[in-house]
């Protein structure tokens, strides 16, 4: 019996000669749809790529579905929707998700489920390129669901969304959820969080907390998802600053 | 490997295409004009025409077919596709070759419309067979594919990847015996010369131009131009990186 979907324990990450994550251990449920969150910037589509299996990492380990992260028996398990739409503009909402499927080996036909899906009837012989800034992430969000994805990883999917269609793809994430399949969603806009299973808070490359959202309000007796992450943000802040100074106490001792 | 991933891969660039009608006109045209350009430049010598015809018609499919690659990888690249299809069950041996097919057969409708012409109405002679020609065009057509894949690691944007064209190109062209003689040149160039595919390109077509029948040499240099794609595309591979940092 697989508890967690992902299991990830001292991964360290540096890009550009920066440390970008120090230190993750972090687990994720089989079946939660769980919110990273968290300001621009904080290392959300690093940890996110880690998962997936495309970040060269240097240290630590990350294993999905019981395997190292990036297998090749995960790569028809792990969808991967980029913040960036990433679909081919100059082919048609079905010439993409055709070809995508044949990719994964998906049943003929995926393609007309995952669109209908998606909410994008209708569209599927448009030029990608022509459309809307939305409805090009949503076939972006379609590519991911072809075949029976087990674990998906969505980096920012409901950005410049309305919100008619942002409910909409919350209550599909949750019915996957139902399915089995376990959803990791990035987001920098707190009021998404409420819609999570579980959270987990990134601040500076890392977590600061992981728990259910109704946990964290009563832990930090805020009002909203919003408030809560301040307070732990600053609680995070006087801790750091405390260890900084017990730090400096020892080197003074020390010498 | 898979033959239908790669053959989804191959659909899928074509697909591309055929939503861009401008650049297959332009791909069908381009060299047509030029050769019709080429013809009566040289009215008064048409020996001249008769030489640097058939060289020319290896030469055209090699730079159409680097181009297109080049830039069409490089959005690859850019746009992401590329990492998602690294993250998917696809080979990469499946995406080289997916490309390699596609623009391949595009060389051939290229070789087809632009000999047509050239050995039609333009009345180009050539000694040996005509399928010979289709064959060091799809050579051609290939290791310019090949090299395009390469070399489209090393651009970070279209305006670079536009510029390995003369740089990667150009002193091939230079070199290849079309404006001199390779014999002719200082010793250290004619080395290279000896060490560049195009230069084998345009030997083949010389010598079907020359030759009747089927050259040993000929075959020769065919193999050469085949085993520089092959090289070119296992270098290509190298470049495509499931985990990047």
């Amino acid at each position: 019996m697989m508890n967690y979907a992902a299991d990830v324990a001292g991964l360290r990450v540096l890009r550009g000669g920066r440390t970008v994550l120090p230190d993750i251990d972090v687990r994720i449920d089989t079946g939660s749809v769980t919110g990273l969150l968290g300001p621009s910037g904080c290392g959300k589509t690093t940890l996110l790529r880690c998962l997936v299996g495309v970040q060269r990492i240097e240290g630590g380990s990350v294993t999905v579905l019981g395997q190292p992260a990036g297998s090749r028996a995960l790569r028809d398990k792990v969808g991967y929707v980029t913040q960036a739409p990433s679909v081919y503009q100059d082919l048609s909402v079905a010439e993409n998700l055709k070809y995508f499927a044949a990719v994964l080996g998906a049943p003929r036909g995926d393609a007309a489920r995952v669109i209908e899906l998606v909410g994008l009837s209708g569209r599927e012989r448009d030029l990608v390129g022509r459309l809307s800034g939305g409805q090009r992430a949503r076939v972006s969000l379609a590519a991911a669901l072809l075949g029976a994805p087990q674990l998906l990883i969505l980096d920012e999917p409901t950005v410049g969304l309305d919100p008619v269609l942002r409910q909409d793809l919350w209550g599909l994430f949750h019915r996957l959820a139902g399915q089995g399949v376990t959803l990791v969603v990035s987001s920098h806009v707190m009021d998404e969080a409420a819609r999570c299973t579980h959270l987990l808070l990134m601040r500076e490359g890392r977590i600061i907390a992981a728990d259910a959202p109704d946990a964290l309000l009563r832990r930090t007796e805020a009002k909203d998802i919003e408030q809560a992450f301040l307070t732990l943000v600053a609680q995070d802040a006087k801790a750091q600053a405390a260890d900084v100074q017990d730090a400096d106490a020892a080197n003074g001792a020390g010498q | 490997m898979s033959v239908t991933r790669t053959l989804a891969t191959s659909r899928r660039v074509l697909g591309q295409l055929r939503h861009d009608p401008r650049t297959i006109a332009l791909l069908l045209v381009v060299p047509s004009v030029l050769m019709t350009l080429l013809k009566y430049m040289f009215n008064g010598e048409p020996g001249v025409f008769d030489r640097t015809g058939a060289p020319l018609l290896g030469i055209f499919p090699l730079i159409v077919m680097f181009l297109l690659t080049s830039v069409a990888t490089l959005r690859e690249r850019t746009s992401g596709t590329l990492e998602r299809l690294l993250t998917m069950p696809l080979a990469k041996l499946d995406l080289l070759l997916g490309y390699a097919l596609a623009f391949g057969l595009l060389a051939l409708i290229q070789a087809a419309v632009v000999f047509g012409l050239t050995l039609g109405p333009l009345g180009l002679s050539v000694a040996g067979p005509t399928w010979m020609l289709f064959l060091v065009a799809l050579g051609d057509g290939l290791l310019g594919t090949a090299l395009g894949l390469f070399v489209s690691a090393f651009a970070a944007t279209e305006f670079q990847a536009v510029q390995f064209l003369p740089a990667f190109i150009l002193p091939q062209f230079l070199l290849c015996g079309l404006f001199a003689p390779r014999d002719s040149m200082a010793t250290a160039l004619r080395w290279i010369s000896d060490a560049l595919p195009l230069s084998y390109a345009v030997e083949a077509m010389d010598r079907i131009t020359a030759e009747t029948g089927v050259s040993a040499l000929a075959v020769r240099d065919l193999l050469i131009i085949g085993g520089s794609a092959l090289v070119a595309l296992g270098l290509g591979a190298a470049t495509l990186r499931r985990r990047t940092p």
